[in-house]
């Protein structure tokens, strides 16, 4: 694909990424922060994030899973994940978290579960999206390009 | 002879006997054939008939029966077999038709008898409902009347018009000769008459309140019929005639206090009125029950309204006291005012007359000394002079202390030099001290600048007045003075919890000790040190003129500084240690300088580039480490990124400069660190700044951070120029000024 189409490509995917909300400002804060020492910073920080949610989802599931359900761990795990996603600008994934730690207060086994769901849901969605995201980049690196912070800097 | 075809009658034609024969079938005839008619036309013209069916057999019947009869006619002359054949068939279809109507009328009459029964039934239904008609008519009519009665009753808050309303209406209603009303007295034991429909102003009758007619009328809440020979009703002169029947019932008279949220009053404790109603006498009437019922209900209502009126009485007579109050407080003030006027211009006035005396003694005293003075002479007049000064600062104390009051005085400020004040004020106390074998210890910290801006005088007479009593109040011992510049830990007191100065870049808070071996004072009395005039208790040492107004001045300038001062006792006997705080400025910038690179751009006053600056970055998230530690990069630091809190006060060295440490985790780590942070760099030029990351500014969690000495809160999400914002106010200036 051209140059030009790939870069619009790209900037319409993340234009629609933050109008649904799934990323916020915090990301663009980001891209701000990468520069010629340390060019790879955004995608870094984004793996570790994935590694971290990973880890976190899993241990919540087994948390739930446990016969006597210790909330307070639970609530441990929500609030690191929270803070991950919030620090990466993981908007949906942050808010999900924080109506699972609402649930987690009031020891409400159930909706934890349905909270975890759609945490795990929201993960993945936002896993995806920046996958394909950072695919769009490698193409666009690769034809030469670069990517224009400012213009979609929000 | 021809063969005939006709019948002839049986018997020999009687004349007479025919004729009449012939005229009644004829009539009968013509009788029969109207019948039907009739019937046919009344019916069409009635609305409802049922029996139509009947009413054909009828009908049919009828005419064939005048048929009949018709036929009959001729046959009573010799008439043609056709005749007889018809006459015949005739007979025979009438046979049938009436034996069938016959059969039929069987069923038809009872129904018809039943249709009787049931409209006599229905008549005296017509009746009955007539007759409760004309009752429900008069309930409504009372109800009216209760209504009529209740709405004057009530459209009135004065007491008489209500009293006199309620007789005046009752007796229009139900046509009374007489209606009259019985209050109880203030005593209680009796019963007068108080108003009645006749008489304007009546006699007090009474009557004793225990008659037991009155009794029984009490005790229900029903209208009573007494006899008209009781003492209640005789009211009028009695008639020759039969008086009327007489009906009493009670009127409670309700207070404010009797009405319970929940329950209805108790009609116990109550007091009551009585009110007596008698019908025209010769008039035989007798009292209706709904009547009865009128009477009640008004009383009722009666008592309610009565009840407004005297909770409208009260309120008005409230009101007028408070009025009258307002009017007296109004006064009062005025009063005060003035005798405050008076004394400030007293005081004004009686100062300047005092100060020209003094300035006269202080200047020549002065002069004095500039002249050739044997060494006694010498020592007289620095007395005479120390003694003056003395006087004259108490007569400005004084002065000070009004201007005080209306909040007129300001502080002068300037810059001074802060370890000569203390020598000075060691100087003038040593002497008195010396005289009473006092032994006194300066004791000035290190830090504690040379140089301050702030109100030398007054700090110079605070410390003198504190130290003064210090000397004053002790007998033998040592006192010591001790200043030192204050860390956040010793402002704190907890006597005033809501003191919390801030240290900032261009004040400091100097904390200065006042400590004595002397009398003590009991604990109980350290509250009424600080005010006017109030001495602890009846001194029996000479110098005990320790009431007065020094403490109160030294609370008040110490406040205009914008400091504390209290004093701790342990108890009589135990000594007392005086101290207080007080903001004074730095003299021009701090000269030390933390950091050997801080750029700052000429025309730009944000260093944009931190190039090597040695941070520490403490956060458990590694998510969020990891973004921190790249914004610091970003800008240029030298970054060590730590996820946990040993690690951290492990890992700080004073070369880093600032530690950041996120504090979104629940749980008190954060601020252990600090405080360890702080026992490991004792020092304040080794410790680095100590920032806390939160993502939560709420005044527990500056609180907290301010307790445990940290330097600054950022909340998060932090971008590059807030990051970069923070870094260089912190290099700047020491501090953050407000957490960002």
């Amino acid at each position: 694909m051209e140059l030009n189409q790939l870069q619009r490509s790209f900037l319409e995917y993340t234009a629609a990424l933050f109008r649904e909300g799934f990323l916020d400002s915090q990301f663009s804060q980001l891209y701000q922060l990468q520069d010629e020492s340390n060019p790879e910073f955004v995608v870094e920080v984004v793996s570790l994030f994935f590694e971290d949610s990973e880890r976190l989802i899993n241990d919540l599931s087994r948390a739930l899973d446990q016969t006597i359900v210790d909330f307070r761990k639970i609530d441990a795990h929500v609030h690191q994940l929270k803070g991950s996603s919030s620090s990466i600008g993981a908007q949906r994934v942050k808010n999900s978290c924080v109506s699972f730690r609402n649930f987690c207060e009031a020891q409400n086994i159930e909706e934890c579960s349905k909270c975890l769901q759609q945490v795990k849901q929201e993960y993945l969605l936002i896993k995806n999206k920046l996958e394909a995201l950072f695919q769009l980049e490698k193409q666009i690196v690769a034809a030469g390009g670069a990517i224009n912070m400012v213009e979609w800097m929000l | 002879m021809e063969a005939c075809n006709c019948i002839e009658p049986q018997w020999p034609a009687d004349e007479l006997l025919m004729k009449y024969q012939y005229i009644s079938d004829f009539f009968i005839a013509l009788a029969y054939f109207s019948i039907p008619l009739e019937l046919i036309y009344f019916v069409k013209k009635s609305a409802v008939f049922p029996y139509r069916w009947v009413l054909v057999q009828f009908g049919a019947f009828i005419v064939l029966c005048g048929a009949t009869h018709l036929i009959n006619l001729w046959t009573f002359t010799t008439h043609s077999r056709t005749v007889a054949v018809v006459m015949t068939t005739a007979k025979i279809l009438t046979a049938v038709v009436s034996c069938a109507t016959a059969l039929m009328l069987v069923h038809i009459i009872p129904d018809l008898l039943s249709v009787k029964t049931r409209e006599l039934f229905l008549k005296n239904k017509a009746a009955e409902l007539d007759r409760e008609m004309g009752l429900i008519r008069t309930q409504e009519e009372t109800g009216r009347h209760v209504r009529m009665l209740t709405h004057e009753i009530r459209s009135t808050l004065d007491r008489h018009t209500i009293l006199k309303t309620t007789l005046v209406e009752l007796g229009r209603t139900l046509s009374l000769e007489e209606c009259a009303l019985w209050m109880p007295t203030r005593t209680g034991l009796e019963l007068q008459l108080s108003y009645t429909l006749h008489h304007q102003n009546p006699v007090g009758f009474t009557v004793p309140i225990q008659l037991p007619m009155i009794n029984q009328v009490f005790s229900t809440n029903r209208a009573v019929k007494i006899s008209p020979s009781s003492p209640v009703a005789r009211l009028r002169p009695s008639g020759k005639y039969m008086p009327g029947e007489v009906v009493a019932v009670r009127v409670p008279l309700l207070h404010l206090s009797n009405f319970q949220i929940n329950d209805w009053p108790e009609l116990s404790t109550k007091r009551y009125a009585l009110m007596v109603l008698m019908l025209p006498s010769d008039s035989a009437r007798q009292w209706h029950v709904h009547e009865l019922e009128l009477v009640e209900v008004v009383a009722d209502q009666v008592a309610v309204a009565l009840s407004h009126a005297a909770i409208l009485e009260e309120s008005m007579r409230a009101r007028d006291l408070l009025m009258q109050q307002n009017v007296a407080l109004d006064l009062a003030r005025r009063e005060a005012e003035t005798a405050v006027r008076a004394r400030n211009d007293f005081l004004a006035v009686m100062n300047h007359e005092m100060r020209t005396p003094m300035h006269a003694i202080i200047a020549l005293s002065s002069l004095l000394q500039e002249t050739e003075l044997t060494p006694e002479q010498r020592l007289m007049v620095e007395t005479i002079l120390k003694s003056s000064n003395l006087l004259a600062a108490l007569i400005n104390d004084v002065l000070d202390l009004s201007k005080l009051e209306d909040g007129s005085l300001q502080l002068d400020m300037g810059t001074f030099n802060l370890h000569a004040l203390f020598r000075e004020a060691l100087n003038l106390i040593k002497p008195i001290a010396s005289v009473k074998k006092l032994s006194i210890t300066l004791s000035l910290s290190s830090d504690l600048p040379e140089y301050a801006i702030g109100d030398e005088k007054r700090l110079m007479q605070v410390l003198l007045n504190v130290v003064g009593n210090a000397v004053k109040f002790s007998k033998e011992g040592s006192i010591s003075i001790s200043a030192f510049v204050a860390k956040s830990e010793y402002l704190r007191d907890p006597r005033a919890p809501e003191f919390f100065p801030i240290p900032s870049d261009n004040h400091f808070y100097l904390r200065i000790q006042v400590k004595d071996t002397g009398l003590g004072i009991n604990p109980q009395d350290i509250p009424k040190l600080f005010t006017k005039f109030a001495q602890s208790q009846p001194l029996t040492t000479k110098n005990s003129s320790g009431g007065g107004l020094g403490l109160a001045i030294c609370k008040r300038f110490v406040n205009l500084m914008e400091g504390q001062i209290w004093i701790e006792s342990e108890g009589l006997g135990k000594g007392s240690t005086a101290i207080f705080i007080v903001k004074l400025g730095f003299p021009g910038h701090s000269n030390e300088s933390r950091l050997p690179f801080v750029p700052k751009v000429p025309g730009n006053h944000m260093p944009t580039n931190f190039s090597g600056l040695k941070v520490v970055v403490m956060d458990d998230n590694s998510v969020g480490r990891m973004v921190t530690k790249g914004l610091l990069m970003h800008l240029g630091c030298d970054v060590l990124a730590v996820g946990s809190a040993d690690e951290c006060v492990r890992v700080v060295t004073p070369e880093h400069k600032v530690v950041f440490l996120d504090a979104s985790v629940p749980g008190a780590d954060t601020y252990e660190v600090a405080v360890r942070l702080h026992e490991k760099f004792s020092k304040r030029l080794d410790r680095p700044f100590i920032v806390a990351l939160t993502g939560n500014t709420d005044r527990m969690v500056k609180e907290n951070c301010s307790r445990v000495g940290m330097d600054g809160v950022v909340l998060k999400p932090i971008s590059v120029d807030k990051m970069r914002s923070v870094l260089s106010e912190l290099l700047e200036h020491g501090f953050l000024v407000e957490s960002q």
